[in-house]
């Protein structure tokens, strides 16, 4: 055992921490402090001051240790960034596969080391662009895909075997991750080789995004379907990135992020192994988390460095994991979009700097940074240029990376992330008490704690107990617009001339021998991959794999709780 | 005889999935005393129309984050009109370039409420331009 300070430090502390109690009594009646209550943005009070007696009882070896040692709070790598810096991994997608190929080059060349897919809210959603629930959103949130031709030219001149690529993609992520897979086939690169990350966490999309197709139970045996896919055939693919991320924007406070999380993680975990019999070791190394870097520095650096400790636990004392790599929490980081104000859009900047320093001291393994005019369009080129270059100025010139998780031992950061973590395992118990994540979420649990939360903060935005500049503080009366990006509505035009060209050509027979498969695998609990691979390859579009999923499980509908 | 109350509908046409916003308006209608009607995400045109009538509103809200806005505000004041309900008055809301407000209003878009609109301005328009309907 190895308490973090000896009996003696924490009595003098004490008596240190009396006497300068005494004087803020007499200070605040002269000179009182600006408000009464101080806490973080997710409203979470913070004390003046920290001090050796706030972390008495955290055990240095037990609760701290070294980075690369189990509970991994100080990191995975024990060289921290010295090995490699984060992966500067920009989200992007924007009309069609052209455009968005054209610039995820643009971004290699500007030096990002990994690619991320933004997709157009039907291919989010299991439609193809000429159905008529995907009128007037082609091209606009995200990259138009409808079919195997569309992905070949996304990933066109992209080196498959080098290039790492997340796709945010969740209901479809079967279909979009077999285009992946087809598209290697295609261009000769084995299936052991490529490596990336699909989304592919549905617990949160109920919970938060709401892009749902299928009920919640369906949903989570096609993702078992992918992992044990992932498990045997594509050993360098993180098949789920289970995400806070959303849940953050849609108004949780950092706690919630951070249970809600992890408990969808457990659900995945115990997926896995009942229906599959994989043990857990096989696959828990793949699986990986996304967080959000929001606009409180210090909480948000807890959060991440509690995430770890969390997790290593969990997968350690909870399912009884052996591999040292499936203690390990690794994780992707994107700055707030939440945090951006269109109003003075310049100052986004700095917002995200802050927060990409947040993630980079949690210590994520790879980061997007929001670009300043993401709350009013699609970024354009210059704003994810700079962007970008607030990764490389984090990374090359500030010198944080040069010492691993340089903020531990600070009375105030170790006592936050202790706080984190145990107000996550509340959480996380409660969550357990109702029958895990797929219950609580049918009794629409962590949609009302996230509403109630979100609710809150827009109060005390809107009390000015919560500032947000230029927005109700600081506000400037004559606003000068910024060039923002437009999508062409071409785009859509042009799109819908593709697929219908793609539709006359293809062997419809190999189409309907296609579905049919994969309806029989569907029913029969078979792995769904093969079978989308298949249907990508003879150029069976998006939505007629997502209808056949529709048809078989069922649609899911949003409860529309407030 | 009581006041008849006003009768909001706040709806999420399209794929778009970010619902903060609406979910925070539907709230705070329901806690300055308006009857709320929250659609949920994912709804067509055809479906917030059918309900507006349905449900017998005063105010339609539209809440759109995705771009697809010029397409399905308009639609929805068109099928409103086509079911001679063209005095449930629409409103829209969300991430809205400037250039695109003209061609809303002229669609018949009574306002359009963008990021950093606080929930007290928005209450002010109701309450200043809303009357229960005939």
């Amino acid at each position: 055992m190895g308490s973090y300070f000896s009996d003696d430090t924490v009595n003098k502390s004490q008596e240190l921490t009396k006497k300068w109690e005494d004087e803020v009594a007499r200070s605040v009646v002269q000179s009182p402090e600006q408000k009464p209550r101080w806490s973080t943005v997710s409203d979470l009070e913070i004390n003046r001051l920290y001090t050796p007696e706030d972390i008495k009882d955290t055990d240095f070896t037990r609760d701290i240790g070294s980075p690369g040692e189990f509970p991994y709070l100080r990191g995975n790598q024990p060289t921290g960034y010295r090995g490699r810096y984060w992966t500067f991994r920009m989200f992007a997608g924007m009309g069609s596969a052209a455009d968005t190929n054209a610039r995820w080059h643009m971004l290699l060349r500007e030096g990002q080391t990994g690619l991320s897919t933004a997709f157009d809210f039907p291919t989010l959603m299991g439609y193809d662009t000429d159905s008529p629930n995907a009128r007037g959103e082609c091209g606009r949130c995200g990259v138009a895909i409808d079919t195997l031709d569309d992905f070949l030219t996304l990933v066109d001149k992209i080196p498959l075997d080098k290039v790492t690529t997340s796709m945010t993609i969740n209901p479809p992520a079967s279909v979009l991750w077999a285009m992946y897979c087809a598209a290697a086939d295609k261009r000769g690169v084995p299936l052991s080789r490529i490596g990336g990350t699909i989304q592919n966490d549905m617990l949160k999309e109920f919970i938060a995004q709401k892009t749902f197709m299928c009920p919640p139970e369906p949903s989570v045996r096609i993702i078992s379907d992918t992992v044990e896919f992932g498990t045997k055939y594509v050993p360098k693919w993180n098949t789920i990135s289970i995400s806070g991320y959303h849940i953050r924007e849609a108004g949780s406070t950092a706690v919630q992020e951070l249970a809600f999380t992890l408990r969808d993680g457990i659900e995945y975990v115990e997926d896995v192994i009942q229906r599959k019999g994989l043990d857990v070791d096989a696959f828990a190394p793949r699986l990986s988390f996304f967080f959000n870097s929001h606009i409180d520095f210090f909480e948000e650096i807890c959060k991440m460095r509690a995430a770890r400790r969390i997790w290593a636990h969990v997968m350690k004392e909870r399912f009884h994991a052996k591999n040292p790599r499936s203690w390990w929490l690794r994780f992707h980081t994107q700055t707030a979009g939440c945090s951006l104000t269109a109003q003075q859009p310049y100052n986004n900047v700095v917002r995200t700097a802050i927060e990409a320093l947040a993630g980079v001291l949690g210590g994520t393994q790879s980061l997007h940074t929001n670009s300043l005019d993401e709350v009013l369009a699609l970024p354009s080129e210059h704003a994810v240029q700079i962007a970008l270059r607030t990764q490389q100025i984090l990374a090359e010139e500030t010198g944080v990376a040069n010492t691993i998780d340089p903020l531990a031992g600070s009375y105030f950061i170790e006592s936050l992330t202790n706080k984190m973590e145990e107000e996550a395992w509340k959480y996380i118990t409660k969550i357990d008490d109702m029958g895990g994540m797929i219950a609580a979420i049918e009794k629409g649990f962590p949609q009302l704690e996230i509403a109630d939360a979100a609710y809150r903060f827009q109060q005390q935005i809107d009390h000015g107990e919560k500032i947000m500049v230029g927005v109700n503080k600081y506000i400037t009366q004559e606003e000068q617009p910024i060039p923002t990006l437009q999508i062409d509505e071409k785009v859509e035009k042009e799109q819908l001339q593709r697929l219908a060209a793609i539709k006359r050509k293809r062997d419809s027979r190999a189409v309907s021998t296609d579905l049919n498969d994969l309806k029989n695998a569907c029913k029969t609990g078979k792995n769904v991959m093969p079978y989308c691979i298949q249907a990508v390859k003879d150029m069976v579009t998006l939505q007629e794999i997502c209808d056949v999923y529709r048809e078989v499980f069922g649609e899911y509908r949003d409860p529309g709780l407030f | 005889m009581a006041e008849k109350r006003i009768r909001i509908m706040v709806a999420k046409p399209g794929l778009d999935g970010h619902d903060r916003g609406a979910r925070i308006l539907a709230r705070s209608f329901r806690d300055a005393g308006y009857e709320v009607i929250y659609t949920g995400c994912h709804q067509t045109p055809e479906q917030i129309a059918a309900a507006a009538v349905q449900e017998d509103v005063d105010l339609v809200g539209l809440s759109c984050l995705s771009g697809a806005h010029g397409y399905l505000f308009p639609r929805v004041v068109e099928l409103l009109k086509e079911k001679g309900a063209e005095d449930i008055t629409v409103i829209g809301g969300g991430i809205i370039p400037d250039q695109d407000f003209k061609k809303l209003y002229d669609a018949g878009i009574k306002e359009i409420f963008t990021p950093g609109a606080t929930l007290d301005s928005i209450l002010d328009w109701i309450k200043n331009n809303i009357k229960p309907r005939e």
